[in-house]
């Protein structure tokens, strides 16, 4: 039993053991999640990687706010099945301005992250209100209310200029010009506009 | 003088409130696999929808659910292994309501679209700022248990709680750091490849610590009070506990493999999520091991058969989750069921199977009462969970195998075979599996709520009486090994 005196003492202080658990455990992150703020390839944005202009920046929000990455993964891994399927694998550097990251973990719809300009708007827009219309077997819920409401431009600025204290290079352009950018802009059309946007990038 | 009875009126409460969430957060889940078998189901209606709905199941089962039986379980067991009535016994009430109301508001905002969209913390800053003070709250009144207990030795089943607080508190702060733009919406201060790391190292630790750790110290509290032998092991414990809770944080890449994160993060990840088979085998074949001499048991009490079909799930979830951490097996299951698959055996299997046998086996004790109301709505209840998880998790298996392998298949000619609807079709009828054995797991939650409030009829009619601890000089301190501890005389 000479060996087990260490543990002895420490089963019966539980401030001792509360420290060593608290020690313990920060090992993980500090060493698998500090590195990655300094680390170029992921926090550096890929030449023509922009943050979203306002309607898309709506469109993203509304992406997020309706849960659409529980069934859409946006992250070709490095595979050649993948890459077959839906183009060039992604970079860390595409995401940069994503807040959260919308990566994914199940794939009960395909891929998103290349689909911009792989259907037109007008298949976009069907399908987002009624999925079933263009894709007879497809089990992805409707979405007809995006189309009876507009944009809310008045939180767009207030958005922007919190993702602007975030890091993000917003223009005072950009921020001012943002309630213009979505006038008379239902939520469908950020939305496809945010699509359409996905995985296409500015020619540097 | 001190009160000279155990403090039971909050784990009455969240006794309760664990099986009132159980069925509400399962209702949800059998709702949503409906749905994605029949898509009619949405009814086009956005706070009836699977993509706003999906978080409801899930944070109603691990956080409504898991976290009520966790918190009321702790507050049991931290009383009972050190003889002494719960520290900050109104605090202890606040924690009860606090973390009521905080599941309330998350279940509230999450349908109408008021969401961080970060999975298992799916919850607004301001509903993360409150469960903050209920969790630290928590830390106040368990730790401060600990520290009045009567019995020197810490028993192993508090570290684990121990550890569930600590780390959860940790990982929840970081992960949930974001900046408000209103009430309702905010944005993280993470994005890209560092939002990912972070959310999984969560995401991961939540099941590591939440699901795993916090019910592991469950489980080393009541398997040796049900079989009434002491842990097979004490020392296996010790050295599982460490290893568990050391090796754990370092896994959750596993959940980034051959994605944009950087090779490295994603190597060491996959290392520790296969050294982690040690310690989580040893944790299971310690519980297993503790019931021999007592196999007959299981014929007359099903609190026990839970708890043996919770190790075995335990034991084999954890050997799938490492497995599925190995790049190349990882390249088939990932994005598929086969994922689905395997967080359900961990969540029907271990995690529910363990809470309701220990709830079966803490709830006379608490309640004042000789056993549960009816032992055969037990036996009824662990036969529809058992069928129920068996279909959920081989239909899923099979879904995601059949995926993963449409996904990769490919033509002579280097072509691709099938597009990805092709693969949606045939999984279709697996997902009318999956809710039917969704639907038989529900019916079980049901069947023990029925049973749980026949078990407190009594006290809801406020006619029990306390349960006293032990007087001091009857309290000799146990060596480690000889667990349970002497027991007040009534149970």
């Amino acid at each position: 039993m000479g060996s087990y005196k260490h543990w002895e003492k420490l089963e019966k202080n539980a401030g001792l053991l509360a420290v060593l658990i608290a020690i313990v455990v920060s090992f993980g992150g500090l060493a698998e999640i500090v590195p990655l703020f300094n680390d170029a390839q992921t926090v550096k944005p890929l030449p023509g990687v922009k943050p979203y202009d306002a309607l898309r920046l709506a469109g993203r929000d509304i992406y997020v706010r309706e849960g659409c990455y529980l069934c859409h993964s946006q992250m070709i891994r490095t595979l050649a099945f993948e890459t077959q399927r839906y183009g060039e694998k992604s970079m860390a550097g595409e995401f940069v301005y994503d807040r959260p990251f919308q990566w994914g973990s199940k794939r009960t719809g395909p891929d998103l992250a290349r689909v911009g300009g792989k259907y037109s708007d007008e298949w976009q827009r069907a399908h987002l209100l009624a999925p079933r219309s263009v894709v007879p077997r497809s089990n992805m819920p409707g979405y007809p209310w995006l189309a009876e409401t507009q944009v809310d431009a008045d939180s767009l600025r207030a958005r922007m200029l919190t993702l602007r204290t975030l890091g993000d290079p917003y223009t005072d352009a950009e921020i001012v010009g943002s309630a213009d950018a979505v006038l008379d802009k239902t939520e469908l059309d950020a939305l496809v506009a945010y699509l359409q946007g996905l995985g296409v990038r500015a020619q540097p | 003088m001190p009160t000279r009875n155990y403090d039971d009126h909050v784990i009455r409460l969240f006794l309760m409130a664990a099986a009132v969430w159980g069925v509400v957060g399962m209702s949800i889940g059998v709702l949503a696999a409906a749905q994605l078998a029949w898509p009619a189901l949405n009814f086009d209606i956005p706070w009836l929808t699977f993509s706003r709905i999906r978080a409801n199941h899930t944070f109603g089962v691990i956080f409504a659910f898991g976290g009520s039986a966790l918190m009321g379980t702790c507050y049991y067991i931290v009383q009972r292994t050190g003889h002494v009535r719960l520290a900050f016994g109104k605090l202890a009430m606040f924690t009860f309501w606090g973390w009521q109301v905080a599941c309330f508001l998350a279940m509230l905002t999450m349908p109408f679209g008021i969401t961080q969209a970060k999975e298992y913390a799916e919850p607004e800053w301001f509903i993360d700022l409150l469960v903050a003070v209920v969790w630290v709250s928590f830390a106040v009144v368990f730790f401060g248990t600990l520290a009045r207990r009567r019995i020197r030795h810490i028993y192993v089943a508090n570290w684990y709680y121990g550890a569930l607080i600590i780390a959860v508190a940790l990982l929840h702060i970081v992960n949930n750091l974001a900046l408000p733009v209103s009430l309702f919406k905010s944005y993280p201060v993470y994005s890209g490849a560092v939002d990912a790391m972070v959310q999984w190292w969560y995401g991961h630790n939540a099941v590591a610590f939440f699901l795993t750790a916090g019910f592991l110290g469950m489980m080393y509290y009541f398997v040796p009070r049900q079989a009434q032998q002491p842990l097979w092991s004490y020392r296996f414990s010790i050295v599982n506990f460490w290893a568990l809770i050391s090796v754990y944080m370092w896994a959750g890449s596993h959940h980034l493999l051959y994605t944009a994160l950087p090779d490295w993060v994603q190597s060491v990840g996959m290392v520790f999520s296969l050294v982690l088979l040690m310690p989580s085998v040893g944790s299971a074949a310690n519980g297993l091991m503790t019931f021999n001499g007592s196999w007959h048991k299981l014929r007359t009490d099903p609190a026990a058969k839970f708890m043996v079909m919770a190790l075995v799930f335990y034991a084999a979830s954890t050997f799938e989750g490492s497995m599925m951490a190995i790049k190349s097996v990882n390249s088939l299951t990932h994005y598929t069921d086969w994922t689905v698959a395997h967080v359900h055996s961990g969540a029907i299997g271990w995690v529910a199977m363990i809470t309701i046998g220990s709830l079966y086996a803490m709830a006379p004790r608490a309640l004042d009462r000789p056993a549960v109301h009816s032992t055969s709505a037990m036996n009824l209840h662990f036969w529809l969970h058992t069928a129920g998880l068996l279909i959920y998790v081989s239909s899923m298996w099979a879904a995601g195998v059949t995926q993963g392998l449409m996904w990769r298949a490919t033509n002579a000619d280097g072509s691709l075979k099938y597009d990805f609807l092709s693969s949606l079709i045939a999984t279709q009828p697996y997902y009318l599996l999956r809710f039917l054995g969704g639907l038989l797991v529900l019916s079980g939650m049901v069947v023990m709520a029925w049973n749980l409030w026949h078990t407190a009829a009594q006290a809801r009619a406020g006619v029990i009486k306390p349960i006293l601890i032990p007087p001091p000089e009857d309290i000799p301190e146990p060596a480690p090994d000889q667990f349970p501890p002497p027991l007040p005389e009534k149970v």
